[in-house]
């Protein structure tokens, strides 16, 4: 009960946002990361597969869709699609690979792959190198409706984001989203009991990669541009803190997660600046240069005494509190 | 032979390729040695291989110390640093699912690498060859600069008397056993976790070591780990971390590969050893040195 209404309020959030005064390309931001957070959580957090090349889903679709609409001036729908597909079959490559290991070689590998992409698309003539692709068009959605408007494109983002966010429920809901935990609470025991584990990682390592590359397609969309750090490995350890942040294995963590470390990203500048007027320590005034750092200690903070993230501490209190009350 | 392509050149590449095969040997070599003992991958490698080189260009610049007494203080002190981190933060998660060491050293890296940007910037400190290894070689087939000469031999030694002290000493025996059954060896009466700690400063040691050899060749940077330390994983993977001295021959290899690559098809120089991982992976899934597990 407590979990249908607290989702009612999160979706009453986003739709609302625009209308108290909430910048809505700053909340368009946060919901393609959301998206690609929970595309990753799909499998660190349901499968127990630390992928650590996301990255190269996420940019190398946000590369191809925008390429398509601004070259080919194909419709947003297209493009989305076609950054689906950019992701699940990049996706189906690095997977084929990376499934070959298992544990912490397998982060190494699609860390590896992920990387060697970086240096392709830095080489491919058509993304402009260090430049990046600019001034991607939002174009006409089915050709009739115009997304020029922040407010259009908020609504059907959202309805996108929605709708992504329904499809990962299905997935880990479904006799298949079961195989994968089992997967990853035993593999072992799962081959034993007959499941083909390999053909298992493989689909949900495509699954995972086409969401990831729906989340960076619309991110060219909603942002009008591709570059580099899109693909870097940095962002790859973005999606992780986010994921890490929100709750590991929570459905809704990954959103929350995404918000914090966006918020962060963008506002550590002003928090920094509200901190030096509070404490007087005017070396706070910097802390927006050194947003990796800041990343480095939440990294370590979460992971040495937060390890269920924001979502799952609150879980385990309900938990512990439904279990004293009984 | 002709190959279209002037000898002292293809030399002068190779010569390069070794070098940078030195630090991928003893960088990985660190790698495994923390692996095997701890379980844990250490991202924090190449923030500490930088922190090397740049605690070698600050005892220059601040204390006038050279490059021979920071080639051992450095090590020492981010020595100090590992047991710190291992004491105080790693200790923590060993009974936990490998991932949140990796993830744990990675934020640590991004710390580390967060402080000293926000001090130097990114941009390169120069930091001079050592006067003695200064000027060249003429060897009549190729001009063999000194400096480069001495970082190949020092790597090689470091390698294989880390080798040596794994495989050939009782020490090493002790250590591997360890490795293979830990509270086995707790029973014997040997300080097990003392022995982590050290392992891990060892580690963590060498990537110094590797760094203040670095330092007069490569540009000193914040950043100068960070990439450096994703081909390393990739070069782990290729040689499997089961054997020493696997991924010291990896590396030494694949830096001669990357060398000549370089010469050949620059193009493909910063991807080859991504492709050689993946093809190696595809026809031995567990590495070239590597057990089945």
């Amino acid at each position: 009960m407590i979990k249908k209404i607290s989702y009612a309020l999160l979706l009453l959030c986003f739709v609302a946002a625009p209308w108290v005064g909430v910048y809505p390309v700053f909340v368009l931001k946060v919901m393609c990361f959301a998206l690609f957070a929970c595309a990753f959580n799909l499998l660190l957090g349901y499968t127990g597969l630390l992928s650590f090349g996301h990255a190269a889903f996420f940019g190398g679709a946000a590369y191809l869709a925008g390429y398509s609409m601004k070259a080919w001036n194909v419709t947003p729908e297209l493009g989305l699609l076609i950054g689906v597909l950019a992701g699940a079959v990049i996706g189906l490559g690095v997977g084929l690979v990376a499934i070959r290991r298992q544990g912490i070689y397998f982060a190494m590998i699609t860390l590896a792959i992920a990387q060697m992409l970086y240096f392709l698309w830095l080489q491919a003539p058509f993304t402009n190198g260090e430049d990046g692709l600019q001034g991607i068009p939002r174009g006409k959605l089915f050709g009739v409706l115009s997304l020029d408007s922040d407010l259009t494109l908020y609504y059907v983002a959202l309805a996108i984001v929605v709708a992504a966010f329904l499809f990962i429920v299905r997935i880990v809901h479904s006799p298949f989203g079961q195989a994968l935990k089992a997967i990853k609470e035993n593999e072992p025991r799962a081959i034993s009991l007959g499941y083909d584990v390999d053909r298992y990682k493989l689909t949900v390592f495509v699954l995972s990669a086409a969401l990831a590359g729906l989340a960076g397609a619309l991110k060219s969309l909603v942002l009008g541009f591709a570059t580099l750090s899109d693909v870097h490995w940095t962002m790859s350890g973005s999606v992780v803190l986010m994921t890490l942040v929100g709750g590991l294995g929570t459905l809704a963590g990954p959103v929350i997660g995404a918000f914090v470390v966006i918020t962060l990203e963008n506002k550590l500048g002003d928090i920094g600046g509200w901190l030096a007027k509070l404490s007087g320590i005017d070396w706070f005034n910097t802390l927006g240069e050194s947003v990796t750092m800041v990343t480095g200690v939440i990294f370590v903070v979460c992971v040495l005494s937060f390890r269920s993230g924001i979502l799952g501490f609150f879980a385990e209190k309900l938990q512990a509190r439904a279990a004293r009350s009984r | 032979m002709d190959i279209g392509i002037p000898m002292p050149v293809l030399l002068t590449q190779l010569l390069l390729g070794l070098v940078n095969g030195s630090f991928y040997a003893v960088l990985s070599l660190g790698l495994a040695v923390i692996f095997g003992l701890l379980n844990v991958i250490n991202f924090a490698h190449g923030a500490l291989f930088m922190l090397g080189a740049i605690l070698a260009w600050m005892g220059m610049d601040y204390l006038g110390l050279n490059y021979w007494v920071m080639l051992v203080a450095a090590p020492v002190v981010v020595g100090i640093v590992g047991v710190v981190i291992e004491r105080t933060m790693l200790r923590r998660l060993y009974r936990l699912d490998h991932l949140y060491g990796f993830l744990l050293t990675l934020g640590l890296s991004f710390v580390i690498e967060g402080i000293f940007r926000s001090f130097y910037g990114v941009s390169g400190l120069p930091y001079p060859t050592p006067a003695l290894l200064s000027g060249v070689t003429n060897l009549g087939f190729m001009v063999l600069p000194n400096y480069r000469a001495w970082v190949v031999v020092a790597s090689l030694a470091i390698c294989f008397s880390t080798w040596f002290l794994i495989e050939k000493t009782p020490l090493g025996a002790t250590l591997r056993a360890a490795t293979e059954n830990p509270k086995m060896v707790e029973c014997f009466g040997i300080n097990v976790p003392l022995m982590v700690t050290l392992t891990y400063a060892f580690g963590v040691g060498l990537a110094a070591l590797a760094g203040v050899m670095a330092a007069p060749i490569m540009q000193v940077s914040p950043l100068m780990g960070q990439n450096l330390i994703i081909v390393v994983f990739a070069v782990v993977v290729i040689g499997g971390m089961g054997s020493i001295m696997g991924s010291i021959l990896t590396g030494l290899a694949l830096g001669i590969i990357e060398g000549l690559t370089k010469v050949f098809y620059p193009e493909a120089s910063a991807t080859v050893v991504f492709v050689i991982m993946v093809v190696v992976l595809l026809f031995r899934p567990s590495g070239l040195f590597g057990s089945a597990k």
